[in-house]
């Protein structure tokens, strides 16, 4: 499909945020008329680069080329001029307004759509003419997801956009849904548009895309290669990276303790064909059922969306579910409250620490003592502050957080030193199942490492820990086990010692 | 009975258009998103420039064109602070509500109680001698006329032109409207500052139209009125329009009553406005589907999300 010069050019793309290196030297290559698959996982790169493509972001440093001429591209208004269109996988519609006047709404630079019948008319025109049906003048909220996306791809298009760029566009639809979707991804590629997919699903590159990209940690491993060439195994291993070891250079104690396989220690956590509804109503959990026994770390892993949040919101006892059974410690835990829960022995590190875990306003010894003091430990009626100064200074002391007094604000603290806080609090005594959520999210090599560190700990002294994250090289560092969920079901269970490959593979649906 | 009839009717606009007024302006900014509590304090803002342009300069369209500019000026400091430094809304309006009271209250002091020649209703001849009907529709001012226009105009601007898709859009999905290239800001401060500049018209009809005077309280909580008729008429300029017009029907029955000699107890029949307000507001709750068309983004500040 790379017959003449190449439509659009991104070359040696550098970006950070702050100090953080996201894109390094990336190049990227889009042809007229092609489906070209930009892959890799989450947090490599793949969205920032777009976003410098459609004006979100600008490049520190690189060349942005349309049809061989120099791009500048400096706010959104400037990429959708050029014709660059990006369907986000959170639609930009406003959903009190019919699809047409969501079209008029944008006509702002397309004089010929800014009466109603035209914009009516348009969007008609190139539904028809990549064979979709949609009604213009319903109001968008009243359409299913599916349609939504379909009328956002027609929006985009009729707003005159010849690269589209479509982030995961079948993540949110039906298998039915997806493939329909697939083939008018085709037809408009085969109507002259160059089209641009974001995706997660191997099976859709290799079934309906030209060629391929492939980012980890913001560099290109692969740039344009042809799809044909291309196996399943192939890719995975492209995206996933073939070391494992990467994650602790400066060898910092997260190896996992080798076999660690228990075979008879009492289940702590044991969930049973669970079931649960995100807050829209669609099925997040369906039949999951989970065992962590003491003195094991179960890695759940997966792509981000497919029902972790909600596991991990349903186990604190903050959400609840429509069937099945969760044993704490053999007591059935699924009617009781949060406090009631932790009375069992359960600690919890969410994905969101300063949202649903610490208080930012507050001090960092209240921070400390919040638990305690629910529980009663700091005296019943008031509370005895010395101590409660005193436990914060040795727990800084101990946990080595760095610049952090027990009267200094919480909030004040980096996200590294708070997780520090945060895993100083939970990992108590009283501790018998963690339940722990992308807990280096966001946090530097080093503080990873130690939050590993603490994690592992915790599983040596005899707890169960369930670890739900994002990020395939955490859970391989880790786990004992490793159970891969997707779409909110169980996908398979493989030992501690799996490649990254054989998770890449359940983790987007292959057995 | 007829004669009380249509005088009834023919007294309505007095206590009609100043609630139309303000609430048709609190649409406009509500559907941007905004919710300003300040009306009241506009309203008197507005009154009081009037009154005392007129008193001083002796015509009363110079009053109301000043009141309309002053409205609007006030409007646009509650903009300021609530779209550009993104301030708590109703602590926002609430402060601009005072400033205008305050205002109003002190330049208008040496002002009070000195009556002027106002507003004069339009003559139409034979006409506004029809039964019921002819003194409500043809002996009144041009302000009357004017605000049904503004009625129309208002929902023709929402409904029917992509300005006011601008508008709705903004109040209802701010993000959205962002990505589609809506200059969320402009619309909202264009919105507030029209908004203001309709309760400065509405507080000039109080002072120079139906009373010809200036005194302090002399809005006695129609901007609180004009707020719950907006939920009353569902963010609609046209309902919105409707609903003052039942509403004064019902404070203008009150000194019809007493000049027929109706022995009603005063200070219930002075506390019905706010009943049937309070009335208007629970059947609104109970009824549930104001969730079905209050703007979405009402109240919520819009912050973009970071870009670096």
């Amino acid at each position: 499909m790379s017959q003449g010069s190449p439509l659009l050019t991104l070359s040696a793309i550098d970006k950070s945020f702050d100090i953080h290196r996201v894109l390094n030297s990336v190049s990227f290559e889009l042809a007229r008329g092609e489906v070209h698959a930009l892959l890799g996982e989450n947090g490599a790169g793949k969205s920032t680069l777009m976003n410098i493509l459609i004006g979100v972001y600008s490049a520190d440093a690189g060349k942005l080329e349309l049809e061989g001429k120099p791009l500048k591209i400096s706010k959104p208004s400037d990429s959708a001029r050029q014709g660059i269109g990006m369907v986000h996988q959170h639609f930009r519609l406003v959903d009190r307004l019919t699809l047409t006047e969501n079209l008029l709404l944008a006509a702002d630079d397309h004089p010929q759509l800014k009466s109603r019948a035209a914009a009516r008319e348009a969007l008609l025109s190139t539904a028809k003419e990549i064979g979709f049906t949609l009604n213009p003048d319903c109001q968008v909220g009243e359409l299913s997801v599916a349609e939504k996306q379909r009328a956002e791809i027609c929006k985009v298009l009729a707003l005159g956009a010849r690269i589209l760029i479509l982030d995961e566009p079948t993540a949110v639809l039906t298998d039915s849904e997806a493939s329909s979707m697939l083939a008018a991804i085709r037809r408009m590629a085969e109507s002259g548009r160059s089209i641009i997919l974001i995706t997660h699903k191997l099976r859709e590159v290799v079934g309906f895309s030209h060629r391929v990209t492939i980012m980890r940690r913001g560099e290109t491993v692969a740039a344009g290669l042809d799809t044909s060439d291309l196996s399943i195994e192939k890719i995975s291993s492209l995206m996933m990276g073939s070391s494992s070891t990467s994650l602790s250079p400066d060898g910092i104690n997260s190896k996992k303790a080798p076999g660690n396989i228990q075979e008879h220690g009492p289940d702590l956590l044991a969930i049973s064909h669970l079931n649960a509804r995100r807050d829209d109503g669609a099925p997040a959990l369906t039949d999951v059922s989970l065992r962590v026994r003491a003195g094991e770390i179960l890695g759940l892993a997966g792509v981000g969306g497919n029902g972790q949040h909600e596991l991990t919101e349903l186990l604190s006892g903050i959400r609840s579910a429509s069937s099945g059974s969760v044993m704490i410690d053999g007591a059935d835990a699924l009617g009781l409250s949060p406090r009631q829960r932790r009375k069992l022995g359960l600690r919890v590190i969410p994905a969101d620490r300063m949202a649903s875990a610490l208080v930012s306003d507050l001090s960092i010894a209240a921070n400390l003592s919040l638990t305690s003091v629910v529980s009663g430990r700091f005296g019943r009626l008031w509370l005895n502050r010395r101590r409660i100064q005193r436990e914060a200074q040795a727990s800084i002391e101990q946990h080595e957080i760095a610049g952090a007094r027990p009267s200094g604000r919480m909030g004040l603290l980096s996200g590294g030193n708070a997780q520090k806080v945060l895993l100083a609090r939970e990992i108590d005594s009283g501790m018998k199942l963690l339940l722990a959520h992308s807990p280096t999210r966001g946090l530097d090599i080093r503080a990873s490492a130690l939050v590993h560190q603490r994690l592992r700990e915790a599983a040596a002294k005899g707890a169960a820990c369930l670890l739900v994250s994002e990020d395939v090289e955490e859970i391989m560092a880790l786990s004992d086990r490793i159970c891969v969920i997707s779409a909110g079901k169980i996908m398979g269970e493989l030992p501690g010692d799996a490649s990254a490959a054989d998770i890449g593979r359940l983790i987007l649906g292959h057995e | 009975m007829e004669q009380f009839i249509t005088s009834w009717l023919g007294s309505t606009p007095a206590f009609a258009i100043p609630l139309a007024l303000a609430s048709m302006g609190l649409v406009l900014c509500e559907r941007a998103g905004v919710l300003n509590m300040g009306a009241e304090g506009y309203m008197a803002l507005g009154a009081m420039t009037a009154a005392v342009l007129t008193l001083t300069l002796g015509n009363p369209a110079i009053g109301i064109i000043a009141a309309v500019i002053a409205g609007a000026a006030l409007a646009l400091i509650f903009g300021f602070a609530v779209v550009i430094m993104r301030c708590e809304q109703i602590l926002a309006g609430l402060a601009t509500m005072a400033v205008g009271l305050g205002v109003a209250g002190v330049v208008g002091r040496p002002y009070v109680h000195k009556s002027f020649e106002g507003l004069q209703p339009l003559d139409i001849p034979l006409l506004d001698q029809i039964p019921l009907l002819g003194r409500l529709l043809f002996n009144q001012d041009i302000l009357v006329y004017l605000t049904v226009l503004i009625g129309f105009g208002l929902w023709f601007l929402l409904e029917r032109t992509r300005a006011g898709l601008k508008i709705r859009a903004v109040g209802e999905d701010p993000a959205s409207a962002d990505v589609a290239g809506v200059q969320v800001q402009l619309q909202q401060l264009m919105a507030i500052t029209a908004s203001g500049a309709l309760c400065g018209l509405a507080g000039a009809y109080l002072s120079v139209a139906s009373s010809s005077v200036w005194v302090d309280n002399m809005i006695a909580g129609r901007g609180w009125i004009a707020l719950a008729l907006v939920v009353f008429a569902r963010w609609d300029p046209l309902k919105a329009l409707a609903g003052a017009f039942l509403f004064g029907a019902i404070e203008a029955l009150l000194p019809r009553l007493q000049a027929i000699g109706v022995p009603a107890p005063i200070y219930l029949m002075n506390m019905l406005p706010y009943l049937f307000t309070i009335a208007v507001l629970l059947v609104a709750a109970w009824s549930g589907s104001k969730k079905g068309v209050e703007p979405a983004a009402l109240g919520k500040p819009y912050v973009r999300q970071d870009r670096h």
